[in-house]
């Protein structure tokens, strides 16, 4: 006899999948942010098996807050073609006019205009209900006790003390006018599972993943990549460095890191060796003790 | 497939990993027993934690202990608490061997203890009580055990803790496993492994201690590595919840959903609840490609020879192993909410993948939860657990909880505020109340006896009508089913009809249909009575002892 028992990739992507659909059949306009990260991209595959052999039944919506890199927006395009999801961008317009920029207004701010705030307005212009978030409870300690249905109140804002209680696989999609939900159908993933599956599943991720020589700037213990004119202090030089990104961000405030991994094997092999939580290299995670958290009260993921 | 370029360590894991198995559990203890510890250990000795994570708790730690870290600080999440210093919520945690994958869900101990516990045990395979080997089997730990038992994990732990401060004494362990096994056989708890451990001084939890020489048993992580699971979930009885249906073109109309329990295969002859149409599984359709079988907690797409009408909401099931399909039935709720549970208030009830409008129509007792014993009731408050009739406004497709946890399990939701208000277990259909013209309590008036189901194993049509004519002469209204294996719903026509009927020859393990009292089934088997005469006193004896609990059950549904 087969033993009918799925190993924990197989377990895990049942599990999302079973939070895609549930999601689809109860909300009038779900919508899946899409940040071309590698974990959007498997976030993307699991829709697809999801619906399969239908189309993908929402669309992707990216919120571009014009300092993405230019390889991130042309892998975006590319990508969404290929699959033929229906994608929409959306940016702050007004803050960019305005000049928004980390290094006036430093990076809270600027991720609160540029993020927070792009995304809270295309959610309400768009009236969605429901949008898919890539994040995992791994990835940060505030994280830890996220719901897969994170309750919003009408401003968008999560609030850690009034979350409900998810039992089994049994959801509250119930909401008032004005409310939403962000849900986290990778919740129980970790970073490994995630790239561990993008290798067993071969999902197209932005090319900036694997290392390869980039000009960079080395500030303090960052690599910051040279991109949208950064601004350079006095006597720092660019210089080409063996790189890599382990998460993508903003240019301004993505770091890279040293790295060999050219292919998803060794990248893979880096991580079980060099265990470093991504978002190390995010400058915004360490403006303060749990930063993420206040992010999150605010509205952002 | 593996690039030859990557290390032998890597490859290795690209191989291995590719076939680990996923256990979740959860941690249960009270204040300062030592369980953040503990998880802290286990994230730390088994390199799950990243070494910018154990820089800031470096940075963060106020009491020296491991390599001057305070491990406790690993699992310490949001602000608000760690200025409290204690948990407040649920945490989920992820670590991983060799061997498997872990989700911990980390409960606090505190006193919104059985509100989140019961949340974080809803989902686990596996449940780590701990216990100070200081202060022994306190009344949390009953607690602890009661709501594991209660949320069906299959598998317990009691981890006894703080050894190193009892000087590893072997008696001490031995006395708090017994006083902990005398309760654990009240609740029926499955299985249980005892393990000696000190999470500070890391004792038995990765590795086995040499200051234990006299436990012979596995390390609390070899116990977590290798306890077998591929029973947990029920392979028997098929139930799949329609959750969505895929319709890309005028070809294709798919059934999608998570397969909650049994196995389906390409060809099997399906009814649809509610309608109760009957067709065959023409395919199971993944995007990964069409498959021979799928089994529980798949998520896969089903396609059926004919067109039926099904939407979402609907359940595929065999034809000969149906739930049990009603408005009313008794369970066991968890209440989650400031507000208090009353009788007779709206709400709503989502169940698989129904959601229906719901009362609760009495409270019949509520479970002291220290005492297990048993109180009126007139309301439920917060973290307290009752037992209720409920009745939903539309029939729902159910097992009983401890038969089956995917459908056996609900949540009650306000209408008004959208809150989650509580959780709920099925125990059984609510034959207090019948909701036909004919309540259960008029058919036993007239017919004199409780009905049953007495199953024959390794019984002929000759024996079965020996204990018919018996049994008949008796007094009893008794009736031999037709054919070995009579249908579900035959049975449970029978059944609900007042009968006695006798099934004969059919296997120990086929499956009984749902709704009927496990207390009202008499499984004999004919191979172990020498007389005729053996036999038939047996039946009488059981069916006039009036309850037939006391009998060997052997539906495999692992009562």
């Amino acid at each position: 006899m087969t033993e009918r028992i799925l190993t924990h990739l197989r377990a895990l992507e049942a599990e999302s999948i079973h939070i895609l659909r549930e999601v689809a059949a109860e909300f009038q306009k779900p919508v899946m942010l899409y940040s071309i990260g590698k974990d959007s991209s498997v976030m993307v595959r699991l829709a697809q098996k999801a619906f399969y052999p239908g189309k993908i039944p929402f669309p992707l919506l990216h919120i571009d807050t014009t300092y993405k890199f230019g390889e991130m927006i042309e892998f975006r395009d590319r990508f969404c073609a290929e699959l033929g999801v229906q994608l929409i961008v959306h940016t702050n317009t007004k803050a960019i006019e305005d000049g928004a920029n980390p290094f006036r207004l430093g990076t809270q701010k600027c991720c609160a205009l540029l993020k927070t705030r792009a995304l809270l307005d295309a959610l309400e212009q768009g009236g969605y209900d429901a949008a898919f978030g890539g994040a995992r409870r791994d990835e940060e300690k505030s994280r830890a006790k996220e719901r897969v249905y994170s309750f919003r109140d009408s401003f968008g804002q999560w609030d850690p003390k009034n979350q409900r209680p998810e039992l089994w696989n049994l959801f509250n999609s119930r909401l008032d006018k004005g409310e939403t939900i962000r849900v986290f159908p990778l919740s129980n993933w970790t970073e490994l599972d995630v790239w561990h599956y993008i290798y067993l599943e071969n999902i197209p991720i932005v090319p900036m993943y694997f290392a390869k020589d980039r000009e960079m700037l080395v500030r303090g213990g960052s690599l910051i990549p040279l991109e949208h004119n950064l601004p350079l202090l006095p006597g720092e030089k660019p210089q080409m460095v063996m790189s890599r990104m382990r998460s993508l961000g903003c240019t301004y405030c993505t770091g890279a890191i040293h790295s060999e991994a050219d292919t998803l094997p060794k990248i893979i092999g880096e991580m079980i060796q060099f265990r470093r939580s991504e978002r190390e290299n995010r400058v915004i995670d360490h403006d303060q003790e749990g930063s993420m958290e206040l992010k999150k009260r605010e509205g952002y993921f | 497939m593996v690039s030859p370029e990557v290390d032998v360590e890597t490859a290795e894991w690209l191989v291995k990993t590719a076939q680990t198995e996923l256990l979740r559990f959860t941690t249960a203890g009270s204040v300062d027993d030592g369980k953040s510890t503990l998880i802290g250990r286990l994230l730390y000795d088994s390199k799950g934690v990243y070494e910018d994570q154990l820089a800031s708790v470096r940075k963060a730690t106020r009491n020296l202990t491991t390599n001057g870290l305070d491990l406790s600080l690993l699992t310490d999440g949001l602000r608000a608490e760690r200025e409290q210093g204690i948990t407040i919520d649920v945490a989920y945690r992820y670590f991983a061997t060799a061997k498997r994958k872990f989700i911990i869900a980390d409960t606090p101990g505190h006193e919104q203890y059985t509100r989140n516990m019961a949340t974080g045990a809803s989902t686990a395979n596996l449940a780590v009580i701990l216990i100070d080997a200081r202060y022994g089997v306190l009344p949390q730990s009953r607690r602890h055990a009661f709501l594991a038992t209660l949320l069906g994990i299959p598998h317990l732990v009691v981890a006894v803790n703080k050894m190193d401060l009892v000087d590893y004494r072997e008696e001490v362990f031995t006395s708090i496993r017994a006083d902990f096994k005398a309760f654990a056989d009240q609740l029926k708890a499955g299985d249980i492994q005892f393990i000696p451990i000190s999470a500070l001084q890391g004792d038995n939890v990765v590795e086995r201690s040499a200051r234990t020489p006299w436990y012979r048993g596995p390390s609390l992580l070899e116990h977590l590595e290798t306890v077998p699971i591929d029973r947990d979930l029920n392979l028997t009885d098929l139930r799949f919840p329609v959750q969505y249906v895929i319709r890309p073109d005028l070809d294709f109309r798919g059934f999608a959903g998570q397969i909650a329990s049994g196995v389906m295969r390409k060809g099997d002859a399906v009814t649809v609840l509610p309608s109760g149409r009957t067709s065959r599984v023409k395919s199971i359709v993944t995007y990964d490609g069409e498959l021979e079988e799928a089994f529980a907690p798949m998520s896969v797409t089903v396609c059926l020879e004919d067109e039926i009408d099904i939407s979402r909401g609907d359940m595929l099931v065999r034809a000969d192993n149906a739930p049990y399909a009603g408005r009313r039935f008794e369970a066991t709720v968890v209440w989650m909410n400031e507000k208090p549970m009353e009788p007779h208030r709206p709400y709503l009830l989502k169940h698989s993948t129904q959601m229906v409008q719901a009362r609760v129509r009495e409270i019949r007792h509520r479970v002291d939860i220290n005492t297990l014993g048993h109180e009126r009731a007139s309301h439920l408050q917060l973290n307290e657990i009752g037992v209720v009739a409920v009745e939903a406004q539309r029939p729902v497709f159910f097992d009983a909880y401890r038969q089956n946890r995917a459908t056996g399990a609900f949540i009650l939701i306000d209408p008004i505020t959208n809150e989650t208000l509580g959780a709920g277990m099925i125990a059984r259909p609510d034959t207090h109340h019948h909701s036909g013209p004919v309540t259960e309590a008029e058919r036993l008036a007239r017919i004199g006896h409780r009905p049953y189901v007495i199953r024959l194993g390794k019984g002929t049509l000759e024996t079965a009508q020996l204990v018919e004519r018996h049994l008949f002469d008796l007094g009893y209204l008794v009736h031999v089913a037709a054919g070995r294996e009579p249908g579900a719903e035959a049975v449970r026509t029978a059944f609900q009809a007042g009968l006695v009927l006798i099934q004969f020859g059919a296997p120990a393990e086929t499956a009984l249909p749902g709704g009927i009292p496990v207390d009202q089934v008499v499984t004999l088997d004919c191979a172990q009575f020498a007389e005729d005469s053996d036999l038939l006193e047996a039946v009488v004896g059981i069916l006039g002892s009036g309850n037939a609990g006391n009998v060997r059950l052997t539906d495999g549904a692992g009562i």
